[in-house]
């Protein structure tokens, strides 16, 4: 595979999968630990870091199970490092264990999810069905993931520089959702390194041998009188500070009349036929959630404060619109087009969604 | 001579030490301590016969037991 | 703890039972008996010796020890329900040089854990697993266990584990020897005076084989659960010795410095 390459420095654009610029962006960030399982259509995440890693003086394991895969990326995030696994959506539901225990731990891991078609084995085509997962909380109780959901492959880079940086400033997992277009897609990519990370990062809290200071423990198991609720309330404030990282793309928003609010590949898709609307003079905008929690709700409340009207758009049955009805509840409802999983997309399908929204219905 | 000492609010009075004592001089006492748990002793007048084996702070699961060497029963030919 | 009179040393006096540092000095939760005692004590004597107490990482499983941390003053994280051999090889991955345990009951390494123990194993991940086998499910009251023994009885087999119904006890010392990422596996008991001292040095090998990259070193400790057996711990060692030990043998199945290559 002569295109893939690790040296992010030259040439100034490479031509690559968005797997791969997943893949390139976490050894950009100082990734030093992979640990997946093969799954379609992600495997060039891990088969890439097979050989990456270790040329990068990282380590690279193939894991018996997605399982195994989230518990060794719980334990190298307890040692401080940054680490990262990747899977697809059945492969995820077997992490939510570990990724409970990591946000109870309070440990800073990457998760890569490439979606695909689902419930069930599903397809190996691409899906939105995961963001109830992602942004709800697939495992137990109240925590929250940082899911960013990049559209283009050099979103997968960057947003993989971003995620590692997150994740060890809050202390959290954080998820990198994309599916399996984005993953498969090929665009240029211009690589970029950087600052390096620094030697103090995770230093208060990491394990590497109590010498010379009292002995950390990273655990989430709080049965004191008391305890779990203090835990949660920490974790809570925690989640609230998260919001200052609410980001999205507005295309076309300030003159529109309607505003399609889709992410990821489907935002793309829908930016295709927005275009092709708007030549035949139809005023519609699009808001690109580029991370789904937090959830970039105040900036669509204002824009329904504006008199907008809204149109969600998934590769699902209705998931993240629950999100887009919840920030403009009170002004206006949003209407939804779910373009059902088990179908390719294309910018066509939202034509006549997008003309009946607008058609006031 | 040597000597055990049992560390009373740490016996949990599991009777492995009667077990394992070569001089079997180690007992259940008729006292409690504050966790209920009746402890394991060894009576003043049998103290003498403690050869400072160590065997029932090995078996202890609770670290309950110390036990003191004399030199005298050191030069008598004991580790 | 207040400093005892009885423990001060006359000019002739020395101790003859040194407790380490890492031990932390207050009473554990563990029922009177329970063999999760003397298994700390004895990592904690090894650690110490091999001077490594300060460089060491311990995983922390699901079961009764799974407060360990309290009783071993080390860096330390709390793995999943079976899942501490995959939280260890993480850890030891992202910091090779460390020594990196992991303290595992029977339901969480032989039920729920098995895949990821067996493939740390065969990996030969540089980690060192404790087993603590007492052949039923103690934090949870009592329930049957991998290891649990034809015909005992616990709380989900109440009449009597049957192979017919419920299996054959499973071996894993012998499935861990059988592997060929192993340097060292191991089955010891904590049930007497003797044993504990092969235990020991059990313990310690399987620790040595990690410090000098060997390869994956797991130790099997055959241990007594008085309270779920429904006896006193007296006649719980008995059990062991008795039952326990003629199923599950004593002895060293692997050891990679006695001559066996690696793979």
């Amino acid at each position: 595979m002569p295109h893939n390459t690790t040296d992010t420095g030259t040439p100034e654009r490479i031509f690559i999968k968005g797997n791969e610029a997943i893949a390139h962006g976490a050894l950009a960030a100082g990734c030093r630990c992979y640990f997946g399982y093969p799954i379609t259509p992600q495997n060039d995440i891990p088969e890439m870091m097979s050989y990456a890693l270790p040329d990068a003086g990282g380590e690279f394991v193939q894991a018996e199970s997605e399982v195994a895969s989230a518990n060794m990326l719980l334990g190298a995030a307890a040692a401080g490092i940054r680490a990262l696994t990747s899977s697809s959506s059945p492969g995820i539901s077997l992490m939510q264990e570990a990724i409970s225990y990591m946000a109870g731990s309070e440990l800073p891991g990457v998760i890569v999810n490439m979606n695909r078609g689902g419930p069930g084995l599903g397809d190996i085509g691409p899906s939105q069905g995961d963001y109830f997962q992602s942004v709800k909380g697939g495992g137990h109780g109240d925590y929250k993931l940082l899911v960013l959901a990049p559209a283009t492959c050099q979103e997968c880079y960057d947003m993989m520089v971003e995620a590692f940086d997150l994740a060890f400033k809050y202390r959290n997992p954080v998820m990198v959702l994309g599916d399996a277009i984005v993953g498969q897609m090929k665009e240029p990519v211009t690589p970029w390194k950087p600052a390096a990370v620094p030697a103090t990062e995770a230093a208060d809290w990491r394990l590497e041998g109590a010498r010379g200071r009292k002995p950390r423990l990273l655990k989430s198991l709080f049965l004191e009188d008391g305890a779990l609720a203090g835990q949660n309330r920490h974790l809570q404030a925690k989640y609230a500070d998260m919001q200052a990282e609410a980001r999205a793309e507005s295309f076309l928003t300030d003159d529109a009349e309607l505003i399609v609010v889709a992410y990821g590949s489907i935002g793309r898709i829908a930016k295709s036929a927005i275009r092709k609307l708007r030549a035949q003079g139809h005023k519609v905008g699009l808001v690109r959630p580029q991370t789904l929690f937090p959830f970039p709700g105040p900036l669509l409340r204002g824009l329904a404060e504006q008199g907008k009207r809204f149109l969600t758009i998934e590769h699902n049955c209705g998931q993240m619109v629950e999100d887009v009805r919840l920030s403009i509840r009170g002004i206006v409802d949003s209407a939804f087009y779910g373009h059902m999983p088990g179908e390719m997309p294309g910018s066509d399908d939202f034509l006549a969604p997008i003309l009946d929204a607008m058609g006031g219905k | 001579m040597s000597r055990v000492v049992f560390l009373d609010e740490r016996c949990k009075g599991c009777l492995l030490c009667t077990t394992v004592c070569p001089k079997g001089i180690i007992v259940q006492s008729s006292r409690f301590n504050r966790q209920g748990y009746k402890v394991a002793e060894v009576p003043a007048d049998a103290m003498k016969d403690c050869t400072g084996c160590a065997s029932c702070a090995l078996i202890c699961p609770d670290v309950a037991i110390r036990v003191i060497k004399s030199r005298k029963a050191k030069k008598a030919g004991k580790e | 703890m207040q400093a005892d009179e009885r423990l001060a040393l006359a000019d002739d006096e020395q101790m003859a039972f040194e407790v380490p540092d890492v031990l932390v000095d207050r009473a554990t939760h563990y029922c009177p008996g329970c063999h999760h005692g003397i298994a700390h004590r004895l990592v904690a004597e090894v650690l110490e010796e091999m001077n490594v107490v300060d460089d060491t990482i311990c995983v922390a499983s699901i079961g009764c020890s799974v407060f360990i941390y309290n009783y071993l003053a080390v860096d330390s994280v709390e793995a999943p329900h079976g899942r501490a051999p995959a939280v260890a090889t993480g850890v030891k991955r992202a910091r090779t040089d460390k020594i990196v345990f992991a303290y595992q009951g029977d339901g969480d390494l032989a039920s729920i854990g098995l895949a990821e123990v067996m493939h740390a194993a065969n990996r030969g991940e540089r980690i060192t697993i404790v087993f603590v086998n007492n052949t039923v499910y103690g934090m949870t009251g009592g329930q049957m266990a991998p290891t649990t023994l034809i015909g005992q009885k616990t709380t989900t087999c109440p009449g009597g584990r049957c192979r017919d119904r419920e299996g054959m006890p499973i071996r894993m010392a012998e499935i861990i020897a059988g592997l060929g990422g192993v340097a060292y596996a191991a089955r010891a008991s904590l049930d007497s005076v003797k044993n504990i001292r092969a235990a020991k040095k059990a313990v310690r090998k399987a620790f040595d084989v990690q410090r000098e990259g060997l390869g994956f070193g797991f130790v099997e400790l055959l241990s007594g659960c008085p309270t779920n057996w429904r006896m006193d711990a007296v006649k719980a060692n008995t059990r062991i010795r008795e039952e326990m030990i003629p199923y599950f043998p004593l002895g060293v199945y692997k050891d990679v410095t006695e001559g066996e290559g690696v793979c």
